[in-house]
């Protein structure tokens, strides 16, 4: 045997070796996996019995918040059973909460934005100035993180009173935490080439922050910040269930007292607003991105 | 005067750079040569303390570099310039903002601190600016992104934001090794003309021997982090070359031993 074809032989053997463990390896996670998942199934009680017992009924449930519509009158006034106007005899009201819902979400990402702007910086571990700076903002996204935002809700409307101010802080609060994270990880991935060369000229941490490392994430900050927005939309009409303003408490409302046509018209609205909301912020997202990207 | 005392790194068990003691007069050019992994990036960026060195000392007219911290070491920083293989400019911003950066540490006064972070920069810091660009033939890229640049005007952009910076040393390493035949003699007449001109004592990491020999003083050999060579260009003969750069190194490491390999980009990064 030639050396060369030895050294194919030795090859291939190798070769085959690897994928045999890899194989094993990926057999054994498969196995362990599935084993968690019936596990967790169990202690979650998740019966498939119940399932489909249960199932039915979130049908039952959709037929019962259908209006009744009715062709004849469908364009007719408020005061008509059957109409569109019938179905949403109360559109002013809930167009002024739906406009209050979209400022609450715009303040509340505003807020979480700058807020998480500032964190990320010591939150991110290439650039953080000290294990203490890197820890304690870390973990305090963690935590804001953590708490879902009902929560945090609930907590300051029981310190400012119901309304949306409440509403605003908490989305706040949890937007940081989220958007924080996601902002400490693109700086992650940031170039350090720059950074270097901005300490090198004797600039403080956070000129090289700035000038380094800002203008590189900024478009994937941006971008992240957008989309936050569209789910604080979504937030922001939920959080009304525990008084913190929004189109929520109408909601909340609507469904506790089986106003079952109401709750129909109010989730429809919703949905039609987060769909505004994110088309309008693709369109937003793509501009900013390609004006940041373009100037080649 | 810059001196080096005994300076050393160790990354873990490897020796980058091994006890090196080195005087440099003011406005000498000193190219410093070796192979890849010979200690020469680690050496100079311990003179800017990018990279802490293990033990030894630097010293800039009798004052020890190696103590300072904070607003100090900063200071310190903007009166050695470094310029970087692989430039170290912003890509995004543009070639102006990026030679203001030099700037950055020279700015007093009560307001500097924010007035540095949102980027308002004098009229006449932007005039200092420009008639650098203008010397290098840049002044006409002075608002594109730096990214839309080639290799050898980038590099020639770092050189400008070095000159912003007044800087008494440079340290460039590596200034050539991205760049064309053409643009890596613009580049090197540039540090040469700084430091003719200027009277600026120049640190330069190459490794090729021709350009050392072309534009500088004094050459420094580097072999396994040990001075091997420290002499004129014409003492440099090519039993001492071989020194340097040949293959049968006196107390070479074997085949297994352990690789000397150049700290990797960021990796002591400073905080």
């Amino acid at each position: 045997m030639t050396a060369a074809a030895s050294a194919v032989a030795r090859g291939e053997a190798a070769f085959r070796a690897a994928r045999r463990r890899k194989r094993s390896a990926a057999l054994l996670g498969a196995a362990i996996l599935l084993g968690c998942f019936l596990l967790s199934a169990w202690i979650a009680e998740a019966d498939p019995a119940t399932l489909r017992a249960g199932l039915p009924r979130i049908g039952e449930y959709f037929r019962r918040i259908l209006p009744t519509l009715r062709w004849e009158v469908l364009f007719a006034g408020t005061g008509t059973e059957g109409s569109l106007a019938f179905w949403f005899y109360r559109l002013d009201s809930w167009a002024l909460l739906l406009w209050e819902t979209a400022q609450m979400a715009a303040l509340a990402t505003l807020t979480g934005f700058a807020a998480a702007a500032l964190l990320a910086f010591p939150a991110a571990r290439n650039l953080a100035p000290g294990p203490l700076a890197y820890h304690l903002a870390r973990r305090s996204l963690e935590g804001l993180r953590t708490v879902p935002d009902l929560v945090i809700a609930l907590i300051l409307v029981w310190a400012f009173g119901v309304g949306p101010l409440a509403g605003i802080l908490a989305i706040a609060l949890h937007s940081t935490g989220a958007l924080g994270k996601l902002f400490a990880e693109a700086i992650e991935n940031a170039d350090l080439g720059p950074w270097e060369g901005v300490r090198a000229a004797g600039g403080s941490w956070a000129q090289a922050c700035r000038f380094a490392v800002l203008p590189q994430v900024l478009p994937n900050l941006l971008s992240y910040g957008l989309l936050r927005f569209e789910i604080n939309l979504r937030s922001a009409s939920v959080i009304g269930f525990v008084g913190a303003g929004g189109i929520g408490e109408e909601l909340y409302t609507a469904i506790a007292s089986n106003y079952y046509e109401e709750v129909s018209a109010i989730v429809l609205l919703i949905i039609l607003a987060v769909a505004c909301v994110d088309l309008l912020s693709e369109r937003v997202r793509h501009r900013v991105i390609g004006a940041m990207e373009g100037a080649r | 005067m810059l001196e080096l005392q005994g300076l050393t790194r160790r990354f873990g068990t490897v020796t980058a750079v091994d006890a090196v003691s080195l005087a440099v007069p003011d406005g000498q050019m000193v190219g410093i040569v070796g192979r890849s992994g010979a200690g020469k990036s680690t050496l100079l960026r311990m003179v800017n303390r990018l990279t802490e060195p293990s033990a030894g000392r630097v010293l800039w007219d009798g004052r020890d570099i190696t103590a300072l911290r904070g607003r100090a070491l900063r200071d310190w920083r903007a009166d050695c310039a470094m310029i970087f293989q692989q430039f170290n400019l912003v890509q995004r911003l543009d070639v102006l903002t990026n030679v203001l950066i030099g700037r950055l540490n020279r700015r007093r006064g009560p307001l500097a601190g924010l007035t540095g972070l949102l980027g308002l920069f004098t009229a006449e810091e932007r005039a200092r600016a420009l008639g650098l660009l203008d010397r290098f033939g840049l002044a006409e890229a002075a608002l594109q992104r730096a990214e839309t640049l080639s290799g050898g005007q980038q590099q020639r952009v770092a050189i400008c934001r070095a000159l912003m910076q007044e800087p008494k040393v440079i340290l460039a390493d590596e200034p050539i090794a991205s760049l064309d035949p053409a643009n890596a003699e613009a580049v090197m007449q540039a540090l040469r003309q700084a430091n003719r001109e200027q009277g600026l004592t120049v640190l330069c990491n190459l490794h090729q021997i021709e350009v050392a020999r072309a534009h500088c003083d004094r050459i420094l050999g580097l072999r396994q982090g040990r001075v091997v060579f420290d002499g004129p260009p014409a003492a440099l003969d090519a039993e001492r070359e071989e020194a340097i750069f040949g293959d049968t190194a006196p107390a070479a490491p074997g085949p297994s031993g352990p690789a000397r390999a150049p700290a990797p980009p960021g990796a002591a990064l400073v905080r």
